[in-house]
């Protein structure tokens, strides 16, 4: 073979693979969200988005995700930021998303337990004289252990901008007088700012298709767009509305990623 | 490094604590001689006996092991060849729809993943079960391992190729005495992902998986959603230290390559 024919080689099973498993099923999902429960050509579906229930579980997801990701960042940007101050930081940032490594189900059933009537957090609430409070399949544990489940990819990326900014500027900052917090509010977070928008991104756009969590700890009380293709595909079997959900979460990712643009380029500027 | 303030140190220690609380907890109750993750009666080793005398368990669990390895292999195979594909493309527009493509399956929600290969499946006629799932994992770890082995392609000196093929190597000698050995850290690497985001799939697996067939993950949530059962605990306490085991050999094969590249993704 010569070169060139070597080239166009890798070319066969890659663009195989992305045809087969990439194009195939985005269309086939496009093609099922116009079709009704008798596998009829129709518009309906798209229709029904328009309705107040879908609307306001959109909403709702929406609203959801948003929360979760400003928590999660509100709680990862200092996470990264002293993590990077400390001596063995690698190991440090390796042992924070060691527990992304825990099977995600079990994660969420242990706050099955740490929530209950009788678990832990009740136990601490009433040591503060709280009393136990109903934790368990409330909208509280469903952000807390979504937060819980999304803090790492959050932490990954501001830690990498954060390694990433040039320790001279910080210097230079404070040599022309400019307080810490001035320092940070003016030279480190815009500059790490790339990196926020990624964890922003790595949060928010799971966030919104989230069905596990709902099911186990929210107790079906939170419905997001997720648990709506779920149930459509899986329980009661009306493929094409659930395609239509998907297809309408596709476009409004798409749009996000674009309106946002792409962190990971300017975290490294 | 400039001293860490006190409070900086307080609040990675709390942050650290909640981390691992639900792991500590999850494990502690797991010898747990009453029924339940509270009250705390005596030391007991049931729920192990438990879990390891469970033959379906075992099965399942036996099908996780394989349907990783398989697809791990599989992914890591297709995706150097796609990142080989991907760097040789000359022209920059072809190269950046390429990736894109490539990373459609990485931003994806998994529900949507989940929905498209299980409308993909039912189209092809493909049987929900054994063979859907090791095909949904092999598809959805490709584009990791793409992503990982591609950046150390790029790094690669282009003399380094120019000397093999000047001293008159074929180009399946480069590739496999120049190139190939150059990557291994990153195949690695793409490897042990692909390997721990099968192990850890819940919500694709949920979609194609059939009546028959199941892994661990579909297991743990058609068992918790029935409430707790202490040999969940048990179960989770083995895999942790299995993942464990995984963690640091992939730790040890990332520091080789020079940085911990790639992590996250998947949820």
């Amino acid at each position: 073979m010569t070169e060139r024919a070597w080239r166009n080689w890798y070319l066969i099973p890659y663009g195989i693979w992305l045809v087969l498993f990439v194009v195939a099923p985005i269309v086939f999902l496009v093609y099922e969200s116009f079709l009704d429960l008798d596998g009829h050509w129709t518009l309906s579906n798209y229709k029904s988005v328009w309705t107040p229930i879908y609307l306001k579980m959109m909403a709702y997801s929406f609203w959801y995700a948003f929360l979760i990701t400003l928590v999660s960042l509100l709680i990862g940007y200092p996470t990264a930021y002293w993590l990077t101050k400390t001596r063995h930081k690698q190991l440090w940032l390796l042992l924070l998303i060691l527990p992304m490594w825990v099977n995600l189900l079990l994660k969420v059933y242990a706050f099955l337990g740490l929530f209950g009537t009788y678990g832990l957090a009740n136990a601490l609430l009433k040591a503060l004289g709280v009393g136990p409070r109903q934790l368990l399949f409330t909208d509280f544990s469903f952000v807390f252990v979504s937060v819980y489940i999304f803090i790492p990819f959050m932490v990954l990326p501001i830690f990498n901008a954060l390694e990433e900014l040039p320790p001279s500027l910080v210097d230079a900052a404070r040599d022309l007088g400019a307080s810490a917090w001035t320092t940070f509010r003016r030279v480190v977070f815009p500059l790490t700012l790339g990196g926020v928008k990624a964890g922003c991104q790595a949060v928010f756009i799971p966030a919104l298709s989230l069905f596990m969590i709902t099911r186990l700890v929210a107790g079906n009380r939170v419905i997001t767009l997720g648990t709506a293709i779920e149930q459509h595909f899986l329980v009661t079997q009306n493929w094409g509305m659930g395609a239509t959900i998907a297809v309408v979460l596709m476009i409004a990712m798409a749009v996000i990623v674009i309106l946002t643009g792409s962190g990971r380029k300017e975290g490294s500027r | 490094m400039k001293r860490m303030q006190a409070w900086g140190r307080v609040y990675l220690l709390v942050v650290f604590a909640v981390m691992y609380m639900p792991i500590v907890y999850l494990m502690y109750y797991s010898f747990n001689s009453g029924g339940a993750m509270h009250d705390f009666q005596s030391f007991t080793l049931k729920w192990y006996r438990d879990v390891l005398s469970d033959d379906r368990l075992l099965i399942i669990v036996l099908n996780t092991i394989v349907v990783a390895l398989l697809s791990a292999a599989v992914a890591t195979i297709l995706g150097v060849i796609g990142a080989l594909a991907v760097y040789y493309v000359k022209r920059q527009r072809t190269k950046n729809a390429l990736l894109a493509l490539n990373n459609v399956l990485i931003v994806s929600p998994d529900v949507i993943i989940g929905a498209s290969f299980l409308l993909l499946f039912t189209i092809a006629g493909i049987k929900l079960g054994f063979t859907s799932v090791l095909l949904s994992h092999i598809a959805f770890s490709v584009p990791i391992v793409v992503l990982m082995v591609l950046p150390k392609l790029e790094e690669m000196s282009p003399t380094l190729i120019d000397a093999a093929r000047d001293l008159g190597a074929s180009h399946w000698q480069v590739l496999s005495g120049v190139v190939l050995p150059f990557l291994a850290p990153s195949i690695w690497a793409g490897f042990f992902m692909a390997l721990t985001y099968s192990l850890d799939d819940f919500a694709v697996t949920f979609f194609v998986t059939g009546n028959g067939f199941s892994t661990l993950s579909v297991e743990i949530y058609s068992r918790a959603r029935q409430g707790i059962s202490l040999s969940i605990n048990a179960l989770s306490t083995l895999l942790f230290l299995f993942t464990m085991l995984l963690v640091i050999g992939y730790y040890v094969l990332s520091q080789k390559g020079g940085r911990l590249y790639g992590i996250g993704g998947r949820k």
